[in-house]
């Protein structure tokens, strides 16, 4: 340490007074923010608070679009499992971001409750937009939300393992059953996928049952037979180990690096770690229906919205930075950052073709169907009753139908 | 007869007349307590007295996510109860707490009274392995159940990977609806046995080691120096380790969360999960106050038992 003269040790000694001189004015500007935040909307705080469940990667983002609209941002990240109770706290207390990000599938509950803004409001809408996009976030006939990027889940395979097994991508249900049986050897499973009682559970048990006519207003149908019967098929074959019923799709993922798993069902989301395992030559094509038809998979990803603060000009603001990070160049770049699919179909397509690893992907959000465009806020019911049919038959408590039917009347 | 007056007969002070600046120095005296109680009282009322009355209003409500910014929770009478009680879940998670608390409690018990035992005789490194006892209670419960899932794996578990050297075939733990509620009772009791060995040690080392000298002397050593003294003085203590246990035990959640989070097909559904899963699952905390308010209701009566033990045993 060198020894201080006596200038520093009286900068010092300014500094601690400028502290205190800070301390003083602290109550000032915090009156001043509520007075601002208040009855005038004048907004004289540029300032916009960002809430979501990402990592620091996005910042960037955020700072780019706050440069664009002519404001300063405030991030805040929240884990993924506590965001939902966060924002019902805030709600209750008036605490509410300005920008809140939401994993689309709870949009129309929390716009349900009243704590957003239409983005009508800001002369935004999801034209030109895979069409789910839309479904997903619009309630009562508004939009509240807007996805910049989105996801799906497709299949990917071992391309080492099913060449030496002379084992082509799979497209239908008995091509993937074939293809998984051949691909068992050993300690390593043809396939893999995550059948958890949690939502993830659901999720991917829907491309199966939704692109077999499957439906969550009524879930024992024929149809959603045939697809359970085809899950439990791939686990009596000794295909897909008894354990996918604890599995996390991170599980899955990790089962698939390893070289347990020839195939799995996984989202683009895992490229990252995908792409740094070492040795390991993957690629992905749309997850099997059963006679080949197009499939229908949950639309993933999270979509920005505006809720409803005191300061409309404040929320005018949000609602511009909003439709920046949907602008269909951003779309490109916060695809690049997180390893998703842009919504825009344009942007999609281009996108596709430049990055051929989740090509795959592409195909699958045009298509896809989101998880609340039915039902809505009562998504959740249904989606506790599609797991709970999906363990029920995996454990062999009940045959796939009456597992169905169970679920379907258990008063959830 | 004042009220004061036979306060002082029961505490035995004698009654005398009374000077008027005793009154006075008295009715402060009589405020100044009342001061004492008071924190204890508005501490009560708030962190417990408010969330248990909020409880109880919520679960005849329709209180939704629209409630959090709205305020409106709409009256539903007995709606949320009826919702509950004709769930198929509900026999299932009523049936799962009971195996769960009981099957926990017994072997908690068993094996913290056989170590508190073990550890009555002093021997070489005694304190060190005691203090090693306590690790389970130190860890954050949700740790402990991550890697009791990542050692109960099916394939790759540490648990059946050692069974395989005997040759045991791989054990399906937490993958068969049969065997989940026996794995996660055992990854209860595990936690729970430094807790009892704890308490329980520290009763048996309350016992006056005369009395252990005197029944020797008149031959009782072994099995019935523990009958006759260590049981009969430790009694007291033995009632509130299981009355705490019961409760500790009723309201756990964050363990079988973790293992299993109430599955495969809800086999080790709790009343616990269930509350958790109805209030921030699926949004319904209505229907989830009721679920955990008939869980209180049970807490309540093992509650009350705990305060007549309790009593009794300051009044002994």
């Amino acid at each position: 340490m060198k020894p201080r003269s006596p200038i520093q040790r009286r900068t010092r000694f300014g500094g601690l007074l400028g502290a205190v001189a800070m301390m003083a004015t602290v109550p000032l500007i915090l009156t001043g923010c509520s007075g601002g935040g208040g009855s005038s909307s004048s907004g004289s705080a540029k300032n916009l608070t960002i809430e979501d469940y990402y990592q620091a990667s996005y910042d960037p983002i955020y700072k780019t679009c706050a440069t664009q609209v002519g404001a300063t941002v405030t991030i805040n990240h929240v884990a993924g499992a506590g965001l939902i109770a966060k924002v019902l706290q805030q709600a209750s207390s008036r605490t509410l971001p300005d920008v809140l990000m939401l994993d689309n599938p709870d949009v129309q509950q929390i716009a349900a409750s009243g704590a957003l803004s239409p983005l009508s409001d800001y002369g935004l809408s999801a034209k030109g937009l895979v069409p789910a996009v839309e479904a997903a976030n619009t309630y009562k006939g508004d939009l509240y939300g807007l996805q910049p990027v989105t996801n799906s889940i497709a299949l990917y395979y071992n391309k080492k393992l099913l060449s030496a097994a002379g084992v082509t991508p799979p497209k239908t249900w008995d091509e993937l059953r074939a293809a998984a049986k051949k691909l068992t050897t050993g300690k390593t499973y043809g396939f893999a996928m995550s059948n958890i009682n949690t939502y993830e559970g659901t999720w991917q048990f829907l491309p199966y049952f939704w692109s077999n006519g499957g439906d969550e207003k009524n879930i024992a149908t024929t149809g959603a037979t045939q697809a359970l019967q085809f899950d439990l098929d791939l686990q009596n074959d000794g295909s897909m180990s008894k354990s996918s019923i604890n599995w996390a799709q991170a599980d899955v993922n990790n089962q698939f690096i390893a070289g347990k798993a020839a195939m799995m069902i996984n989202g683009p989301w895992q490229l990252p770690l995908l792409n740094a395992a070492k040795g390991l030559e993957f690629d992905s094509v749309p997850i099997p229906t059963r006679a080949g038809e197009a499939t229908v998979a949950p639309l993933g990803g999270e979509a920005f919205t505006v809720p409803v603060t005191k300061d409309t000009a404040k929320m005018k603001l949000a609602g511009k930075f909003v439709g920046c990070l949907n602008a269909e160049k951003m779309q490109s770049t916060i695809a690049g950052v997180t390893g998703n699919v842009p919504t825009n179909i344009t942007a999609a397509d281009a996108w596709a073709t430049t990055h051929p690893q989740v090509a795959s992907f592409v195909t699958t959000v045009k298509t896809a169907r989101a998880r609340t465009g039915e039902l809505g806020p009562d998504w959740p019911k249904a989606a506790t009753k599609i797991y709970t049919a999906v363990q029920l038959a995996l454990t062999g408590k009940a045959s796939p139908e009456a597992a169905l039917q169970q679920a379907q009347s258990q008063n959830q | 007869m004042s009220v004061s007056a036979q306060a002082r007969i029961r505490t035995g002070v004698p009654v005398r007349p009374v000077r008027p600046g005793q009154r006075r120095a008295r009715m402060l005296a009589g405020t100044s307590r009342w001061l004492f109680v008071t924190p204890a009282v508005v501490f009560v009322a708030i962190f417990f007295g408010y969330p248990i009355v909020k409880n109880v209003i919520m679960s005849f409500q329709d209180y939704s996510t629209k409630t959090f910014f709205t305020g409106e929770a709409p009256w539903v009478g007995f709606a949320n109860y009826v919702n509950v009680f004709g769930s198929s879940i509900f026999a299932t998670s009523l049936i799962n707490t009971g195996l769960f608390t009981v099957g926990s409690i017994v072997m908690q018990f068993a094996i913290g009274l056989g170590l508190a035992l073990f550890f009555k005789r002093n021997f070489p490194l005694s304190g060190f392995l005691r203090g090693l006892l306590l690790l389970p209670w130190l860890l954050p419960i949700i740790a402990s159940s991550a890697v009791w899932k990542w050692m109960l794996d099916q394939e790759s578990g540490a648990l059946n990977q050692f069974l395989g050297l005997f040759g045991i075939p791989a054990v399906p733990w937490l993958v068969s609806p049969s065997l989940a509620l026996v794995a996660v009772i055992g990854v209860n009791i595990w936690l729970g046995i430094p807790f009892n060995t704890t308490i329980l040690y520290s009763g048996i080392q309350a016992v006056p080691e005369e009395l252990y000298e005197a029944a020797s002397l008149d031959g009782a050593t072994g099995w019935k120096a523990f009958w006759n003294i260590t049981w009969p003085s430790i009694r007291s203590v033995v009632s509130v380790v299981i009355v705490l246990g019961v409760v500790y035990t009723l309201k756990v959640v964050d363990l079988i969360l973790g293992l299993t989070g109430g599955g495969p097909a809800n086999s080790t559904q709790t009343l616990a999960t269930n509350a958790y899963h109805q209030s921030f699952v699926n949004f319904q905390f209505g229907v989830g106050a009721a679920v955990s308010n008939v869980l209180i209701v049970v807490s309540f009566v093992f509650a009350m038992v705990y305060l007549a033990i309790t009593r009794k045993a300051v009044d002994e």
